[in-house]
């Protein structure tokens, strides 16, 4: 996978009140419509500019908060293929991959806002084209690998009829 | 036999295996919640796992309570979809006007302790107060174990902390969780349990505790759990006709990291916008302007709550540069309100009461506060635009503090109404 880095005005503790804010989830239902809003508290340009394959970077405790599976859902709609950060609150991260969506954890640190990324899953390293150098990706545990190749848990269920873990 | 933490034992009993931490096991579960902001979802998920049928409606309840009743159209339809699937599916439904799903749950009957509980609201966890593993979850594994009865879990490794000391006058639970949070951080138990003991939580009320464990996802824990002492046991006796199956950590048993804090010393706490961990004594923000006060919510809305507020407000009045809202957890706490005369204290100081829910907590509707306007609110969020406007701030206070500053229409010191 390659996009370009989008950073955050708001380094740490990303919560899902600013992934996707509660005025917003209620009101709207489709979630292609619901991701325009994706960030908006804490960054209003952060959708306009977004473009298709961009990976969300942060530092410690994303989708910390509530449990809405509406956040990472809203990501995904915006066209973000994976989030990268240091470390992930628990909830977001089993959403995460109940949805199909990557959450990657590595150190985020060098990583600048337009940097070109090539994100290789199965190799377990980043490429930082822009910088010229590599990061190596927290291995992922069995169970997340299992929900990933089946597309999320609604697949998993439908393929399985209940847990295959 | 290895000594084990509480988490340990309850995901043992519920999976059949030796649950050690670090492992994942799939485990039976007691009961399950969706509330109206997350049971949309999990309903469209169980349409796309092509399921028919919920595995057992007596193990599941959907609650109507962050956005009731509804403000327009598009919350509206939600609530229709849910309460068509509650009918369809025989599910326990608790609509608008019940209250809040955190204190419907326990107060209801469904949670006893030894508990396996799920919840897809982050706030689960307040039923570790009454000794139950708790946790939120999301909408997709809320319908994975409305099919299937399961989920998987990983094992949590668990933090103690032990509280010492005697609790000083106005201080309350509140403030206990609030310092911990200050103290580890927002992410200071992520993937962890909190066990919470020591003898300033055995001379509280359950109410009280309910308020601590309710707040451990603040700190990313999965669980705050306590242990069922007397008071639990009979407070869950009057509520539920279950069986308990009360558990404790062994002696021996083994902890990431033991927090011991003395209460004896604690002031009234505060958490400043815009994180719950941003905390401080309520000296260091005293005078700070405030134009609304909310007292409720999961956290701060029962009827202990109420009666501290009342205590403080009695023969006063709202200071008339603020508004105080109130939002009684549940229908049954309104009513014993009622009963006492806490809810008429309330209305003569000025206070507007809403329907009993979530009240302005997450700012789906009554209560959004303006641009600039400082908010001191029970919740456990304070998140930039948490109550609807990102351009307002909110502080978050126990009801003593909240109410005391009512008085002042500024954040004052409960100590000195005592």
């Amino acid at each position: 996978m390659n996009g370009k880095a989008r950073r955050l005005p708001q380094n740490d503790n990303i919560n899902t009140d600013y992934i996707i804010s509660g005025r917003f989830k209620f009101r709207i239902q489709d979630p292609a419509e619901l991701a325009k809003h994706v960030m908006e508290d804490l960054d209003p340009e952060f959708y306009g500019r977004l473009q298709k394959g961009d990976f969300l970077v942060a530092g410690k405790n994303f989708g910390c908060g509530s449990s809405r599976e509406q956040a990472p859902q809203a990501i995904k709609y915006a066209g973000i293929p994976a989030v990268l950060a240091k470390s992930f609150a628990r909830i977001f991260y089993r959403n995460c991959f109940n949805l199909g969506l990557l959450a990657i954890e590595c150190d985020t640190d060098k990583i600048k806002e337009g940097d070109e990324l090539e994100v290789d899953v199965n190799s377990g390293i980043i490429k930082n084209k822009a910088q010229g150098y590599d990061l190596k990706i927290a291995p992922l545990p069995k169970t997340m690998q299992t929900l990933l190749a089946d597309g999320g848990l609604v697949e998993h269920f439908k393929k399985h009829g209940g847990f295959k873990l | 036999m290895r000594s084990r933490t509480t988490a340990e034992k309850i995901l043992s009993n519920h999976s059949g295996q030796d649950a050690k931490a670090g492992d994942i096991v799939i485990a039976d579960l007691d009961f399950m919640i969706g509330q109206d902001g997350t049971s949309g979802m999990a309903i469209d998920s169980f349409r796309k796992m092509n399921a028919k049928k919920v595995f057992d409606p007596k193990k599941i309840a959907i609650i109507i309570d962050h956005s009731s009743p509804s403000p327009n159209e598009g919350v509206s339809a939600i609530h229709k979809k849910i309460r068509e699937f509650a009918r369809e599916q025989g599910i326990t439904l608790y609509d608008i006007g019940c209250g809040v799903c955190h204190q419907l749950t326990p107060e209801q009957g469904h949670v006893v302790p030894g508990d396996l509980v799920i919840g897809a609201d982050s706030h689960t966890c307040t039923y570790g107060a009454i000794n139950a593993f708790s946790t939120g979850i999301g909408s997709t594994d809320l319908a994975a174990g409305m099919i299937s009865g399961k989920l998987w879990f990983k094992v949590p490794e668990t933090i103690k902390v032990v509280y010492t000391g005697k609790m000083p006058k106005g201080i309350h639970s509140k403030d206990l969780i609030l310092n911990l949070i200050g103290k580890i951080g927002a992410d200071g138990a992520t993937y962890l349990a909190l066990e919470i003991e020591g003898a300033p939580i055995d001379e509280m009320s359950v109410d009280a505790r309910f308020t601590i464990s309710n707040m451990a996802i603040e700190c990313g824990a999965k669980a705050g759990l306590m242990k069922a002492d007397k008071k639990v046991l009979d407070w869950v006796a009057k509520h539920s006709k279950r069986k308990s199956n009360p558990q404790e950590a062994d002696k021996n048993a083994k902890y990431k990291q033991v927090i011991e804090i003395d209460v004896s010393k604690l002031e009234p706490q505060i958490a400043k916008p815009h994180q719950v961990d941003n905390t401080c004594s309520v000296s260091e923000v005293l005078g700070t302007p405030i134009q609304q006060g909310y007292i409720g919510t999961c956290t701060n809305g029962r009827l202990e709550d109420f009666q501290i507020a009342a205590k403080i407000l009695k023969g006063k009045k709202v200071n008339r540069d603020c508004r105080l809202i109130i939002a009684p957890a549940s229908k049954d706490i309104l009513m014993d309100m009622i009963k006492d005369g806490t809810f008429q204290t309330l209305l003569e100081a000025g206070a507007a009461s809403v329907t009993p829910g979530c009240g302005p907590c997450v700012g789906t509707h009554n209560g959004v506060p303006s641009d600039g306007e400082n908010v001191i609110s029970t919740a456990n969020r304070n998140f930039k635009g948490r109550m609807g406007n990102p351009n307002a701030f909110i502080y978050l206070a126990s009801p003593a503090t909240v109410a005391a500053s009512m008085i002042e229409g500024k954040i004052a010191d409960p100590r000195k109404y005592l």
